[in-house]
């Protein structure tokens, strides 16, 4: 059996807004495997962003269990938060939030920064080969304003890869993007998936989640739909039956 | 996180909004430069005082009979006989700090020569007068001691008492004059002085052995002052408190009574107009320290902003693992980045401003270095005082919101 990546046993997020108490997460139990490419998917008020924040490490549930890489968040203080997002998870936003006027070697070298154990120049090597991977060794130096909306997230992939964090996590990674790009983007994270690499994917696009070996469906705070994927499709086949776009 | 990695930080925050940082920068920098250009006034009218204040001899030390009590009324000097040469023998002998003394005896009268005459003062002292008060001679020279013993009829007169008894140039040396009737013989002639600093004529004397001023003008016996020069400026302060004790011992005063005799040195001349640049320069800096705060309030003000429109950036380093401390750092040593290069900007435009007053407004400035060094710290002080709420504020940010915030 594969190593568990994430185990969540009854978790439970609940808000007080004024007198009422609201229960964005009522008891939610799963697993995440080593190797997996998961998509949660939920419409809005599903509790979808409020498991995305206490999966990333950014918010602790009010009850239950949350392990990522054999670590309990539960009881954790600011500071050992910041550093499990540091050393364990990826992050990938729908806005990209790069730094702008900033290179993209510079951006990719980010979390690295708050690492004291990585020396200067092994930043610079793990950034440079995390923008191989992406397939932008060539543009290394070119700020967010001189690059595509796909290039960009592109930068932020290698920004959360730089830290080989033990899960990758992307917030509707595509949603700014044209299908053409996001196809293009989703082929990356299959890519980067064949590798290995753990893939944690918060959409509410339906077409996203057949790319991915896994679908949780959030609605109403429960999980209500949790299946493997039987028919993954390749996001590189799609794009190559896109019609071609005239230049 | 690496202190050279916050810099790097910070530096590219600042380089990226070089114009709203020169202006934040402003402040600062007029604030440190006019603390500066203010001291280096402050200190050089200072010096300048001290200056005109040693040529009339700053280890001069003078003593004058008086504060005396009869019967209850305190008694105007210049009626007191108390001053007796006895005196002057007794410190003479007994002080140590002092180089050169004199007794003096002086009385105003007439100048005569042929036609002319002029109004002007005899004083009466002996050669070393002429040590103690840093006096030359144009021509002519001093009279000697066996001259003051012998109470012999010599003179040297000041360049005012020359224009107005020799008016058509004749050489004063060797010629007869006579003061109150009685005749002299001018023996030298003083180097010009000019007014000193209180606008008194210094060139407007006539000087005579004490002992031909005693007996054959004021026909008197007692002294009306004491000149003294102590050996150096440092030891003025000493020298005024042996002639105290010397003179008290002579007087026989006991320890409840107050001193019959006055002595000062001009070191108490110094401080005084010491004193009030001193005040001035206090004022100056006072102003100059109110522009200093307000650069301070628009440093604190420009984080205020740059952490509000930086919101986001500070959602996405805590996301990548920045913690609270990581985030303060930052935005702290941003805002001392700031104050610190507005500082050295201002000491480079507060010595230039120096120099400008010094060429074309002929003032005499003087840069103080505490006045540089002071400065900078409270530059320092400043962008951690007024950096550190921004900061704070920016530290305790929850990353989620933060993340969210457009």
């Amino acid at each position: 059996m594969a190593k568990e990546i994430i185990k969540i046993q009854d978790l439970k997020r609940e808000f007080t807004m004024g007198t009422e108490t609201v229960h964005a997460l009522k008891g939610i139990s799963f697993t995440i495997e080593e190797g997996q490419f998961v998509t949660i998917m939920g419409s809005s008020g599903s509790g979808k962003s409020t498991m995305l924040n206490i999966l990333g490490c950014l918010d602790q549930p009010t009850s239950g269990l949350y392990e990522i890489d054999g670590v309990s968040v539960k009881d954790l203080s600011k500071n050992e938060l910041a550093t499990i997002r540091n050393e364990k998870i990826g992050f990938i936003f729908q806005s990209y939030n790069l730094l702008a006027r900033t290179s993209a070697i510079e951006n990719v070298e980010l979390p690295l920064l708050y690492n004291s154990k990585v020396s200067t120049e092994e930043r610079r090597k793990r950034a440079l080969n995390a923008l191989e991977m992406v397939g932008l060794a060539d543009r290394i130096h070119h700020t967010p304003s001189q690059l595509s909306g796909g290039q960009q997230q592109r930068v932020a992939i290698a920004r959360s890869l730089v830290n080989n964090p033990v899960m990758i996590l992307a917030d509707e990674a595509t949603g700014n993007l044209d299908t053409r790009t996001s196809y293009e983007i989703m082929s990356l994270f299959q890519e980067l998936n064949k590798k290995g690499i753990t893939i944690t994917f918060v959409t509410h696009e339906p077409d996203i989640a057949t790319f991915s070996s896994r679908t949780v469906v959030l609605k109403d705070g429960h999980i209500i739909k949790d299946y493997m994927n039987t028919n993954i499709q390749s996001a590189a086949s799609e794009l190559a039956k896109l019609p071609k776009e005239d230049h | 996180m690496r202190l050279l990695n916050l810099l790097k930080i910070a530096y590219k925050a600042i380089v990226l909004n070089k114009v709203r940082t020169l202006l934040t920068m402003l402040g600062i920098i007029i604030g440190v430069a006019s603390v500066i250009a203010m001291l280096a006034i402050g200190e050089g009218s200072k010096e300048s005082i001290r200056t005109t204040i040693s040529s009339m001899g700053s280890n001069m030390i003078t003593i004058r009979p008086g504060a005396d009590v009869r019967g209850g009324v305190r008694q105007d000097a210049s009626t007191m006989e108390s001053l007796k040469f006895d005196d002057y023998l007794a410190i003479k002998e007994q002080a140590t700090t002092l180089s050169y003394i004199t007794p003096m005896v002086n009385g105003s009268g007439q100048v005569i020569s042929g036609a002319n005459n002029w109004p002007s003062t005899i004083y009466g002292v002996n050669p070393e007068y002429l040590d103690i008060k840093v006096l030359g001679l144009q021509s002519g020279s001093m009279f000697t001691d066996a001259e003051v013993k012998s109470a012999s009829k010599v003179v040297l007169i000041g360049q005012t008492v020359v224009d107005n008894v020799f008016p058509d140039g004749e050489e004063p040396v060797g010629q007869m004059i006579r003061f109150n009737n009685i005749p002299f013989k001018v023996i030298g002639v003083l180097e010009e002085k000019g007014e000193n600093t209180f606008g008194q004529d210094q060139d407007d004397v006539v000087i005579a052995p004490y002992t031909t001023v005693q007996k054959r003008i004021l026909a008197i016996t007692y002294l009306n002052q004491i000149m003294a020069s102590a050996i150096s400026e440092e030891d003025a302060p000493e020298a005024v408190t042996q002639v105290t004790a010397i003179l008290r011992d002579q007087h026989k005063l006991a320890d409840s009574e107050d001193d019959d005799f006055s002595v000062r040195s001009m070191e108490e001349l110094i401080s005084t107009f010491s004193s009030t640049s001193e005040m001035l320069t206090i004022l100056l800096v006072a102003v100059a320290s109110i522009s200093l705060l307000i650069g301070g309030i628009g440093i604190m003000n420009i984080m205020y902003v740059s952490v509000k429109e930086r919101t986001k950036e500070i959602g996405l380093r805590m996301a990548v693992g920045g913690k609270g401390s990581d985030i303060l750092m930052q935005f702290l040593i941003e805002a001392i980045l700031i104050s610190i290069t507005g500082g050295v900007l201002g000491v480079i435009l507060g010595l230039s401003a120096t120099v400008f007053i010094e060429k074309f407004l002929h003032w005499p400035t003087s840069v103080a270095m505490y006045s540089i060094i002071i400065s900078f710290a409270v530059c320092a002080v400043t962008g951690i005082f007024f950096g550190w709420y921004p900061a704070r504020k920016a530290a305790a940010l929850d990353p989620i919101t933060a993340l969210r915030y457009e």
